[in-house]
Order: structure tokens, then sequence, then C-alpha cells
């Protein structure tokens, strides 16, 4: 995130802050209410951002784990850390406005025959663990090797999770509930994008945030071991 | 050659190692010594690269010229004296290896146990079969952690006699209690409090 | 070449120790004829028989967890994982020996779980075997990679369950896909996972139990 540290952060809050206002008047005011659905669809304008941001959170994370692991770049292992922590988060919000979602469209809180859903749930899964590993082991360059590994295995497992959710979708769930994915008009589709923006920085706001208190705790200890 | 450069070693809170500094050429014997806890075995752990050091830097040789013996023997005790010296002869590619092992097993009083499963073995034999298996391959820098720990006095005067022979052409880190015992020895010396 | 063989002499080393203790695939065979038990009991009568063969993965994979929980103990005992890391050889042969040895103990389970699986409940078809043996290669192959993360930490036999199934589910999904429909696609799913898998954790074991 180059362009993330040419910005200031209070500059990137500012610009988050000001998208979010924008994606909101759009997508209340500006696209048209879902004809079926009437109001309560809206909620798909966040969920669906936050999913794809979520999966650029995880993806970012895989990236610096790489650098870390084949450029031995230095800090790279905090900054997948960051970015993976983020994605897990928006992983979590994923799973709720999706729940919520269900439960506006079809009543229940949790539907099997969500692609989308079940998938994330099993990468909150898989990155709940992550941080149980980071935790368990000492910090160092093992440590930091074996996050990294994960990290990558975790993006690996999402095109692999989803193609065998696909498969087996008619052996484990019958399609009970269909959900047209939405065909968006020009106006839906402003929208959305809006908000998948605002989404996007308001990772890269978070991200920049955690980082800097996290190199801000990593440069006290040095200086504190320095003195002592 | 092995050499640390203000090598500091934190474990969480703890500082265990601070800003150490340690070269051992071909040839060279440095006696480490100390109470325990005081960092003895974390040097040597750096020393021999199973560790990476917290800050500072580190020099290794090549990892197939590194013999390292810790605490434990690290041997199967499933297995037979035979059996894991051939495992780890063919690991680190020794030539000759039948005959090498024969060697090492008859110096140390262990070839008449050869075909026995380790774990009939008592503390000092493992100890015994561990310097077997750290000699195996020859090694130009060795890392001997209490190597006499659980040695009888006949094992330790094997391991004094092997000492003997390869502190001359090889670089040596030894960490003891009972540093009257390889005073002879030293070149360098590095005490932990 | 010198992989092979080295390969070849850690899995033969494996298979002598497991032969010599008799610890771990007793205990697998064990395990896994009690879950069969219990899932007679949990599954009410008229239950279809696809709900059986979901059961039967679910067990195969504790199975195979429990395997794998054990794989690293012959090496934790007298510190062997140090002397066999500092070795020139490539660590990623520590792994391929380790993955060959549960496949060899999970193929085992296997040998009497299908068959008493067959007693108790109903036959698990030629898709149902080819399934198992393509989903024991990536079990095992995932599984040893994690094993080896878990054993570095704090609280192994607890993570390694929390790192081992969220990447076995896949692997289930298209295992009872292709026990009760049968169809390539489910067993072409799996080679994929394994190759995927495979390869993967080949390349990253040698960082993840490196310190330097």
């Amino acid at each position: 995130m180059t362009g993330a540290r040419r910005l200031s952060l209070p500059a990137l809050a500012g610009i988050t802050a000001g998208l979010f206002a924008l994606a909101i008047a759009l997508v209340f005011y500006y696209a048209p209410v879902d004809s079926d659905q009437g109001l309560s669809q809206k909620i798909f304008y966040f969920h669906v951002p936050i999913a794809l941001t979520s999966y650029a959170c995880f993806g970012w994370g895989a990236w610096k784990a790489l650098l870390h692991l084949w450029k031995r770049k230095p800090g790279a292992d905090l900054e997948s850390y960051v970015a993976i922590h983020q994605g897990t988060i928006f992983g979590m919000l994923t799973l709720i406005t999706g729940s919520i979602w269900a439960r506006i469209s079809w009543g229940v809180w949790w539907v099997w025959s969500d692609d989308q859903l079940v998938l994330f749930l099993i990468l909150f899964l898989f990155y709940c663990a992550y941080f149980m590993l980071r935790y368990s082991v000492e910090p160092g360059l093992q440590r930091e090797n074996m996050c990294a590994v994960y990290a990558l295995f975790g993006v690996v497992l999402i095109p692999i999770s989803f193609l065998a959710i696909r498969i087996s979708r008619s052996i484990i769930h019958p399609e009970v509930f269909t959900r047209h994915g939405p065909q968006m008009t020009h106006s839906q589709f402003l929208a959305f994008c809006v908000a998948w923006l605002a989404m996007l920085f308001l990772f890269a706001t978070l991200y920049g945030i955690e980082l800097a208190g996290k190199r801000l705790d990593a440069r006290l200890r040095e200086l504190r071991e320095l003195l002592a | 050659m092995v050499r640390a450069t203000k090598v500091t070693k934190r474990f969480g809170d703890k500082r265990v190692l601070n800003r150490v500094d340690a070269e051992v050429e071909a040839g060279g014997f440095l006696l480490v010594t100390g109470p325990n806890g005081s960092g003895k075995t974390t040097l040597l752990r750096v020393l021999a690269g199973l560790d990476a050091p917290t800050s500072g830097q580190v020099l290794l040789p090549d990892r197939a010229t590194i013999g390292y013996l810790g605490h434990e023997p690290h041997v199967y005790r499933e297995l037979t004296p035979l059996e894991n010296l051939h495992l780890f002869g063919r690991l680190y590619r020794v030539p000759e290896r039948a005959e090498r092992i024969g060697m090492l097993l008859e110096r140390f009083g262990l070839w008449d146990v050869r075909d026995q499963r380790v774990q009939t073995f008592s503390r000092g034999m493992r100890q015994r079969l561990g310097l077997c298996r750290v000699l195996l391959h020859s090694p130009t820098l060795a890392v001997l952690d209490e190597p006499f720990n659980a040695l009888d006095e006949a094992g330790a005067a094997l391991l004094d006699a092997t000492l003997d022979v390869i502190a001359p052409v090889s670089a040596v880190v030894l960490a003891t209690h009972d540093p009257g015992r390889v005073e002879r020895l030293a070149t360098q010396r590095l005490a932990f409090a | 070449m010198r992989f092979f063989s080295d390969v070849a002499a850690l899995a033969r080393k494996d298979l002598l120790i497991e032969l010599r203790a008799k610890e771990t695939v007793p205990a697998m065979l064990l395990f896994v004829l009690s879950a069969l038990t219990i899932f007679h009991f949990a599954v009410p009568a008229g239950a279809s028989a696809k709900i059986s063969i979901g059961l039967l993965w679910t067990a195969i994979v504790f199975t195979a967890l429990l395997g794998l929980t054990r794989a690293f103990v012959p090496e934790r005992e007298q510190g062997v994982f140090d002397a066999l890391v500092l070795a020139p050889s490539d660590r990623s042969a520590i792994w391929a020996a380790k993955a060959l040895s549960v496949l060899a103990f999970l193929g085992l389970a296997e040998l009497v779980a299908l068959p008493a699986f067959g007693l108790f409940f109903s036959g698990v078809g030629w898709h149902g075997v080819a399934a198992f043996a393509l989903a024991d290669i990536g079990i095992c192959a995932v599984g040893t990679l994690t094993g080896a993360m878990a054993v570095a930490g704090r609280a192994r036999e607890l993570i390694l369950p929390l790192l081992f199934l969220p990447l076995a589910i896949p692997v289930v999904a298209a295992g009872v896909g292709a026990s009760i429909a049968g169809g390539g696609k489910y067993l072409a799913f799996l080679a994929l996972y394994d190759a995927v898998f495979a390869l993967l954790s080949w390349g990253a074991f040698e960082y993840v139990v490196a310190q330097t």
C-alpha cells in the first residue's frame, strides 16, 4: 500500500468518511428500491463490498507473506499479520451482514445454499486458527515463517473451497432458496461501486492505523531494550 | 569457523543473551561455563544454527560440517544403535558408513549392544551413542552442551581422549559444569554469570 | 536422487518405529471402530444410507487427526528433531517421509474401517474407495505440515485440529460427493486438491521447521 503511505492517515480517514457519506446517499436515495425485497435489499450494497474487501485483505496478507518468505523483506510479517487481522474482521462482518440478509430475505438466520456465505464460514475458521497459531509460538523467524506459510495456504484455500462447495452443492444442500444475482442497472452499479470503494478505503485506513500502532509498539520495545 | 556478533536472545520478556560476542576457528576451543539457566544452552544452540538470535549476527559454516550434542542425545528410542547411526550416516552422506559406524561403536564401548534398542540403555549409554552420532560425519564445528553429563568415569575418559584428537583440527564449543576437566584444551573462555 | 533415498530411509525409520512401538495404529483402529459404533447409536432407524456415509468420512478424518497428532512424537522425545533439521539433507524429505508413514497408518485403519462400515451399515462402492485413497493423500500432506507447525508451539495437541480441520473441509465435501453420487468430478477435484496442497506443503516445510 505505497499509496497509503504517501497519503497521510488523517487524509485517508477523511476520504473514507467522504466515500461512506456518498455511498450511503447513493444507496438510499439514488439507487432504485428493489421490486422484490424492498428496502431490506439495500444491505446487499454493504454485504458484498465487505466480502470483496475481505478477499482483498487476505490477498494483501498473502502477498506480504510471499514477500517475507521469498524476498526476506523486513516488516513484511507485521504487514501480513495486520492485513489478515483486518480480513478476519471484515470476514466476520460478512457473515453478520449475510446472516441479516438471509433473515430479511428468507426468514432464517443462516442458509447453506449461499455459496459465498459458506465459504466465508470456512475462511473465518481458518483465519481464526491463524491467530491461535501465531500466539502459541515464540516470536522469531520461525513464527514469521509459519504465519506466512499459513497465510499462503489460506489464499489457496479460497478457490479450492469454493470449488468444493460448488460441486458438492447438489449432494449436500438442495436448492431451496434461489437468489437472483443482481442484474444491476446503471444507478445500482454506481451505488455498488462507490460502496465498494468506500470499504476498500476503510480497509486502507484501518490497516494504516493498526500498522502504525504495531510499529510504534515494536519501536518502543526496541528502545527499551537499548536502554536496559 | 563460527562467529557470533553482539548476539541478543530474548524469550518473551526474558533476555537470556545480552550482546554476546564469540568466535571460534579450526583448532580453537571455546569453553563456556556458568550456572544452570545462565544462557549456556541458548548460546550453544545459536552457535549451532538451531536458534536465530533476536538481534545480532551469526556467521555459520555449512550445515553438513556442524555437529551438535544438546542435553538430549538425539537418538530414536525404538531403534538400535546401528539403525540410528545408519540413518544419520545416510542423511549426512558419510562415506564408508558401515566401517565408520563400527569404529565409533567400538571406540565408545557400544559394539556389543549394537543390536539392542536404545530404550533398554542407561542414560550414560545413550549419551555415548549421542557422541557417536555427533562424531559420525567428522564435523569441523563441534558444539557440545555438557557432554560429560551422565557419563561414568570410563565414558568420560573416552570423551577426553576424543576431544584430545579433534580439538587441534576442529572448532569446538563446549559448555560444562566441570571446567577443570577440559581446562587444558581451552583456547578461549566465556563465563556466564 | 538423494531426496528420494532420504525419504525412503526416513519413512522406513517411521514404519520400523511403529512396528516396534505398536502405539499409533492400534489406537487408530480402536478409535475408528468405536466411532462407527457410536454412529450406530447416533443415527435413528430409517435414516438414509447417505447420512452414514457422511459419518464414515467424519470418522476417517478424526482417525487421521489421531494419527497426525502422534506423528512427530518419536522426534520430540530425545530431541531428535534438532538433529534431523541440522542434517544437510533436504528438510522437505522429513515432510515427505512423515506424510508417507501417516498415509500407511491411515490406509491400514481404513482397511479395517471400510469393511466394518460395510458390515454395520452399507457397502462403500468403488467410487468411495477411490475417493478415500485420493483424500488420504491430501489429508496426510496437509496434516503433516500443520502437524509440524503445531509442534513448534506450546499448545500442540490443541492447535493441530484447529489448523487441520478447515483445510479438511473441501476433502470431506468432495469425498462424500464421490461416495454417494459417483461421477468423475469429485475424484478430479480430490486429485486437484492433492496436487496443489502436496506441492505447497513440500515447498513450505523447509520454512516451517528452520529456525534460522
